[in-house]
């Protein structure tokens, strides 16, 4: 069993996939967006090395509460962790626990063949992957976050071909990812998805700021203003346009 | 049959007093939604409007509007009060109006006097006068029976909170049988209590059949105080708003007689449902005037109000009354206790908006109907008004006719009574086992004077082994000093409205309760996985602790710490059974300062889990603030590993979420992707 590089675990989550959620955030992530909330999982070679058999005993342990939830991995990039996430995937399985990740893709290169391999391995386990796309501009995306975006899309696609469950995920930043010409793309880009089964449109919320300063590292948006959630009603209704006249296309 | 019962099915409640067998054989279990229920009329919102006012200006007069210093409360003291009698459609008041509160001095003359003064009110002097000298209260009887030791324990707080000078409370009459019975028909049911005693007038005897009398008394009372009011309460109800109205005037008789630490209604909405049913089948009653009958019933729930001291409102962190109306639960049959009625009480909350009174209480079972689980989840968010108890535990001990007293108490309606016995800190206790029974505040030597602990380090099997026998001390004087307690609260200030609605044998629960569990807990585990080392003032007595290395914290569902709570909560019980109770009541233990915590950290020093002098107990079974890091259900399952069998009079944890937090609060996932491709 390969051990997994943990940042903390959570026995109640209810934000992260479908039901109350035994919630394991990995440590280690190749992105830096501006907004992230949990920069404390950022650096990689750290965390608490933990069996996948605990984090299955501790599920265990309390799994009256968990009917209707699962197991969610998130981060951190979870799949970072591929080798512990099958091997905790599998266990899960056998145990017949619904199993999740939340995902920013990034972790994806369609040239990667040992790493896909993987994944073929993985996927068969996973009962639903939460993907957030964060831009669906490549320039735009790589100002926000540090890297380019063209293998997350290629995974959201992967996804599809792998019949994986989706929930698209976007957080609508403003003045940064607001823009309705982008949401509509965004919107036409997953529309295409016949694996999508929800959109989950967050408004930004500026509460890991004491993080932020705790760590030491220098939080770029400072002066942005928490929005809103009916703007991210909104702005969903946007890119659910989107979907809509690509699906009117496929038709 | 008598007229008044026409059209529902029969049984042994015709020929007993049985209002459970009634409900069974009569009530319609729900397993709809919320969408029959009825908004607020006119009426209604007129006579909300008012309270509101007075509400307003209560709070401008400094939290009191008025207070009667001049007639000792009974169930008849007052005529009859109204808000506006043309739109009442349920009446009565503890006085002769809306927010007077009424002057009750059996439990103690000096509380009653004092929570007059610091109000800016005055006792009348022939009434201090005559309560001082020619009428004992409960307070006095106490005094004059405790001994030196219960005196300095109560001083030094490490028993606390004791019912010496207030009410007990925690009694709930089954108000329904004023409802089902008539008062007539519940005399003669008393009478012949009386009649059936045994001939030989031992104390118990001759006690019992003072105290039927005493109780035939009250109910005479009941019905020409419903008759100040217009109504006759002689029969029984012969419709629903009639049943309403007896039963709140049941309720009535208790709160203007006793202003009890807790005065719990019940369970009397699916009771009222078969009422509801009828009416509604045979016209009597539209839905909408149901709802406003239940409305202007939980209106005069939330202004029930009593005279009480800024000292009281500090230990209980408010002025609460605990109303706490029991709803729902499954019975033991399968079928669900859940009606309509269920939700028409939890939709007041819709009508007259949020409340902390009554405390609306689901009896919560995984089988309970999906509707009335959403709706309760619904009005939840919406209120934050709503207590959630486990049916599912508690219908195993007591059947499916139970009801909550104050916030956690179970006892069956009308059979079963508590005597409430506050609470015992046994955080205290450990620090008077590390000091040989010295109090670590003030010095003085309070507990026996056994051998303090020696040494640089704290030894776990050492102090263990000294805390649990310190734990027999506190036991030993903790469940005397309530013997008294109880004793002078039956003589003096005897509950006789509400047990002249219940059986005459009832089975007595004699509870008691302990405080800063959590901190016990830690400071046994940083003993014993840290190293302690104890810090001794210049006369030896420890006051502070140095701990290095870290230990499992209760809170994490982590065993390590857990089974200690889970052993000291037994060996508590298990010293309290060991006593002799007064009228062989059953030894409960309940784990549920849920508000007190602050007081009760205010009068204990340092302890080894590293809380500071004074600083406060989390509350009830709670994992102190901040230690429980792995979530909410890893703290709740450190909680749920506490035996039941052992604190059988409730277990609470006080659980604080931002809603947002509780998931989505809209069907974010639901169907939202099935786009219409036609717009």
């Amino acid at each position: 069993m390969t051990q997994g590089r943990i940042h903390s675990l959570e026995s109640f989550g209810t934000v992260d996939g479908p039901g109350v959620r035994y919630v394991v955030f990995c440590q280690g992530c190749p992105m830096r967006c501006a907004y992230c909330h949990n920069p404390d999982t950022w650096e990689i070679n750290a965390g608490t090395l933990t069996d996948p058999e605990y984090i299955i005993e501790q599920y265990n342990r309390n799994k009256s509460f968990y009917k209707g939830g699962g197991i969610t991995v998130t981060g951190g990039e979870p799949l970072l962790q591929v080798d512990f996430l099958i091997d905790l995937f599998t266990l899960a399985k056998k145990e017949n626990i619904h199993t999740c990740i939340d995902t920013s893709g990034i972790t994806f290169k369609p040239g990667n063949t040992e790493y896909i391999k993987k994944l073929d391995q993985l996927m068969p386990l996973t009962n639903l992957v939460m993907l957030d796309i964060k831009h669906i501009d490549p320039e735009k995306h790589k100002e926000l976050t540090s890297q380019p975006n063209d293998g997350i899309l290629a995974f959201a696609k992967y996804l599809d071909e792998k019949h994986v469950p989706v929930w698209i995920r976007h957080v609508v930043v403003p003045g940064i990812t607001d823009d309705d010409k982008y949401l509509f793309e965004l919107g036409y880009f997953i529309g295409q998805l016949s694996n999508l089964e929800a959109l989950d449109v967050l408004p930004y919320h500026d509460m890991a700021k004491p993080k932020y300063k705790e760590l030491g590292i220098d939080y770029k948006l400072k002066d942005l203003k928490p929005l809103d959630k009916s703007v991210a009603i909104e702005k969903k209704a946007v890119i659910l346009e989107g979907i809509k006249k690509r699906r009117a296309e496929m038709q | 049959m008598r007229p008044e019962w026409k059209d529902f099915v029969g049984g042994k409640w015709e020929t007993e007093i049985n209002v459970r067998d009634f409900i069974q054989k009569n009530y319609t279990p729900y397993e709809g939604d919320e969408s029959f229920l009825a908004g607020p009329t006119q009426d209604t919102k007129d006579l909300w409007a008012m309270v509101l006012d007075l509400s307003k200006k209560e709070r401008e007069a400094g939290g009191v509007l008025d207070m009667d210093t001049k007639v000792v409360s009974t169930i008849t003291s007052h005529g009859p009060g109204y808000l506006d009698k043309s739109k009442e459609k349920i009446v009565g008041f503890q006085t002769d109006k809306p927010f007077k509160r009424s002057l009750q001095p059996y439990g103690g003359i000096r509380m009653a006097e004092k929570a007059c003064t610091d109000n800016g009110y005055t006792v009348d002097p022939e009434i201090s006068e005559f309560f001082s000298t020619h009428r004992k209260t409960h307070n006095a009887g106490c005094f004059d029976a405790y001994n030196q030791e219960m005196r300095a324990c109560r001083s030094s707080h490490i028993i606390t909170g004791l019912p010496d000078a207030y009410g007990r409370g925690r009694i709930i009459g089954d108000y329904r049988r004023v409802a089902l019975y008539g008062i007539d028909r519940l005399i003669e049911d008393k009478q012949a209590q009386k009649d059936s005693t045994g001939r030989v007038m031992t104390d118990d005897v001759i006690r019992l059949r003072e105290e039927l009398s005493e109780q035939m008394t009250a109910l005479k009372m009941m019905k020409e105080m419903a008759a100040s009011y217009g109504c006759d309460i002689s029969k029984p109800a012969s419709n629903v708003q009639e049943a309403i109205q007896a039963t709140y005037f049941g309720y009535l008789s208790a709160v203007k007689e006793q202003n009890g630490a807790a005065m719990s209604l019940g369970r009397t909405s699916t009771f009222i449902d078969c009422y509801a049913e009828r009416d509604l089948k045979n016209g009597t009653f539209t839905e909408e005037q149901i709802q406003e009958f239940i409305d202007h019933f939980i209106m005069k729930l939330r202004m029930i109000k009593f005279a009480r001291t800024p000292e009281y409102n500090q230990i209980f962190a408010g002025d609460p009354v605990w109303v706490t109306e029991s709803l729902g639960g499954m019975g033991v049959d399968g079928r669900t206790l859940v009606s309509k009625t269920s939700f028409r009480y939890l939709n007041t909350l819709s009508n007259l908006g949020a409340s902390p009174e009554p405390n609306l209480t689901v009896l919560w079972s995984t089988r309970l109907p999906e509707n009335f689980k959403r709706y309760c989840a619904k009005m939840s968010i919406q209120s934050s008004s709503i207590q959630y108890e486990n049916d599912d535990l508690m219908r195993v001990t007591h059947g499916d006719d139970y009801g909550i007293a104050c916030c956690v108490s179970s006892m069956v309606i009308g059979k079963e009574m508590q005597f409430f016995g506050a609470r015992a800190n046994v955080a205290k206790c450990l620090l008077y086992a590390l000091n040989g029974g010295v109090d670590e505040v003030t010095k003085k030597q309070v507990g026996p004077k056994y051998r303090p602990v020696e040494g640089d380090v704290l030894d776990y099997d050492d102090v263990m082994s000294k805390f649990v026998d310190m734990m027999e001390w506190q036991a030993d004087v903790y469940v005397n000093t309530l013997n008294i307690i109880h004793y002078m609260h039956d003589k003096y200030c005897y509950e006789r409205a509400e047990m002249a609605l219940h059986d005459r044998d009832v089975k007595r629960y004699f509870a008691t309760g302990v405080a800063g569990l959590s901190i016990v807990a830690d400071s046994l585990s940083a003993i014993k996985y840290a190293t302690v080392k104890p810090i001794r003032d210049e006369d030896g007595i420890i006051v502070d602790f140095e701990t290095t290395g870290d230990f499992p914290k209760y809170g994490n569902d982590d065993d390590r710490v857990d089974l200690i709570a889970q052993e000291v909560v037994h060996k508590f019980m298990t010293a309290v059974r060991r006593h002799h109770t007064y009228r062989n009541g059953i030894p409960t233990t309940s784990i549920l300062t849920i508000t007190s915590n602050v007081t009760y950290g205010k009068a204990t020093g340092n302890t080894p889990d590293g809380r500071r002098k004074g600083q406060p107990f989390a509350p009830g079974a709670n994992p102190m603030h901040g230690r429980d890091t792995h979530g909410a259900i890893a703290s709740l399952s450190s909680v749920s590993k506490l035996p039941f069998k052992d604190a059988q009079d409730g277990i609470s944890n006080t659980f604080t979420i931002i809603p947002n937090a509780l998931g989505k609060d809209d069907k974010v996932f639901v169907g939202d992707i099935d786009v219409d491709l036609s717009k």
